[in-house]
């Protein structure tokens, strides 16, 4: 989903940014929030960061014959919230930007406006739907994620349309075709992701149950059983 | 159950990334000559999506460092993957060891 270096135009470039800058500001202010609040939560946090290292170095094939990668931001979000996953997913984007010439400064601002916002608020808002209406915690995290992970990439698909509409059909052609590069590639990553997110999940239950009820994301009665 | 759960999950991931590499084929090189790359960056093919919808586009800003060849790009994707990868096997190997130690304790509590 990265936008390459230079390929949005200035005016959007700028838009994206100016877009992201307040998500990122809040994340770094909530982050700080919880550590004060519960320090112990900050290995947790750490995992999720990591998380996401891992998963976007990850490029996999796919059934379109070409590859891409999920972006592993499920997991910071269902446990920390939305916001937190801004300035996490900007560090992921900015290492793969300077060292990797993956992605690029320019488009730094729509890229994380993709990957690290729109995928977790999807994310969260997924999973607590799910829980609402009594979704066993594994088809609810599986369902955050992997919808986080596609919706990412129609993200991507929509930025640059946005950017370069198509002469005769406009929007709706252009969306229609870097969908078809994007969005379509990502439909069995995101079915990856989904299930690499409930694997590390369920570890988390299974040996730290009490972190997590303390986050909310399970309930005291689960943590029993 | 957990564990059985995992085990099939982590063997719908294997398949999911095996399936792809079988079935996709090398199409046979086109009439120029050139051949035909596949399992390339979805990312680099926007390129030729963007080239076909703004020919006239270019580029206004270039990345400031690139990695100097794709072996030294895979190294960099692969010290990414470890570093994270490190981090979270480490933040297990704590758990796993302080849910143990927890169990023993009550444990020892009860008798």
């Amino acid at each position: 989903m990265h936008i390459m270096e230079g390929f949005l135009p200035v005016k959007h470039a700028i838009g994206w940014s100016i877009a992201s800058a307040p998500f990122v500001a809040y994340g770094l202010y909530s982050i700080n929030k919880k550590i004060k609040e519960k320090p112990e939560q900050r290995m947790l946090l750490g995992v999720a960061a990591a998380f996401t290292f891992v998963l976007s170095a990850l490029k996999m094939p796919s059934v379109t014959g070409s590859c891409s990668h999920p972006t592993g931001t499920g997991l910071g979000a269902i446990l920390f919230g939305p916001a937190a996953m801004a300035p996490i997913g900007m560090v992921v984007l900015l290492f793969q930007a300077i060292l990797l010439a993956h992605g690029g400064l320019t488009t730094l601002g729509a890229n994380i406006f993709s990957m690290a916002i729109v995928g977790p608020f999807a994310a969260t808002a997924i999973y607590r739907l799910a829980r609402t209406a009594r979704t066993p915690f594994g088809i609810s995290v599986f369902l955050a994620a992997s919808v986080a992970d596609l919706l990412t990439y129609v993200t991507t698909s929509a930025q640059l349309a946005l950017a370069f509409p198509d002469p005769a059909g406009g929007f709706t052609a252009s969306f229609a075709k870097f969908a078809a590069v994007f969005a379509l590639t990502q439909i069995p990553l995101a079915i990856t992701e989904g299930f690499l997110t409930v694997i590390i999940f369920n570890s988390l239950a299974r040996f730290n149950p009490r972190e997590l009820n303390e986050l909310n994301v399970v309930t005291a009665r689960e943590v029993e059983a | 159950m957990k564990r059985y759960q995992n085990m099939l999950m982590m063997t719908a991931v294997v398949l999911l990334l095996a399936i792809p590499l079988f079935m996709i084929r090398k199409p046979a090189p086109g009439t120029d000559g050139k051949e035909v790359k596949i399992f390339q960056g979805a990312d680099d093919q926007t390129k030729d999506v963007i080239g076909k919808l703004a020919p006239g586009y270019k580029p206004w800003f270039k990345p400031i460092m690139e990695p100097p060849s794709g072996e030294i790009g895979s190294l960099l994707f692969a010290l990414q993957a470890a570093l994270g990868a490190g981090f979270i096997g480490y933040y297990l190997g704590i758990s796993v060891t302080r849910a143990k130690i927890r169990r023993e304790l009550d444990k020892g509590a009860e008798c």
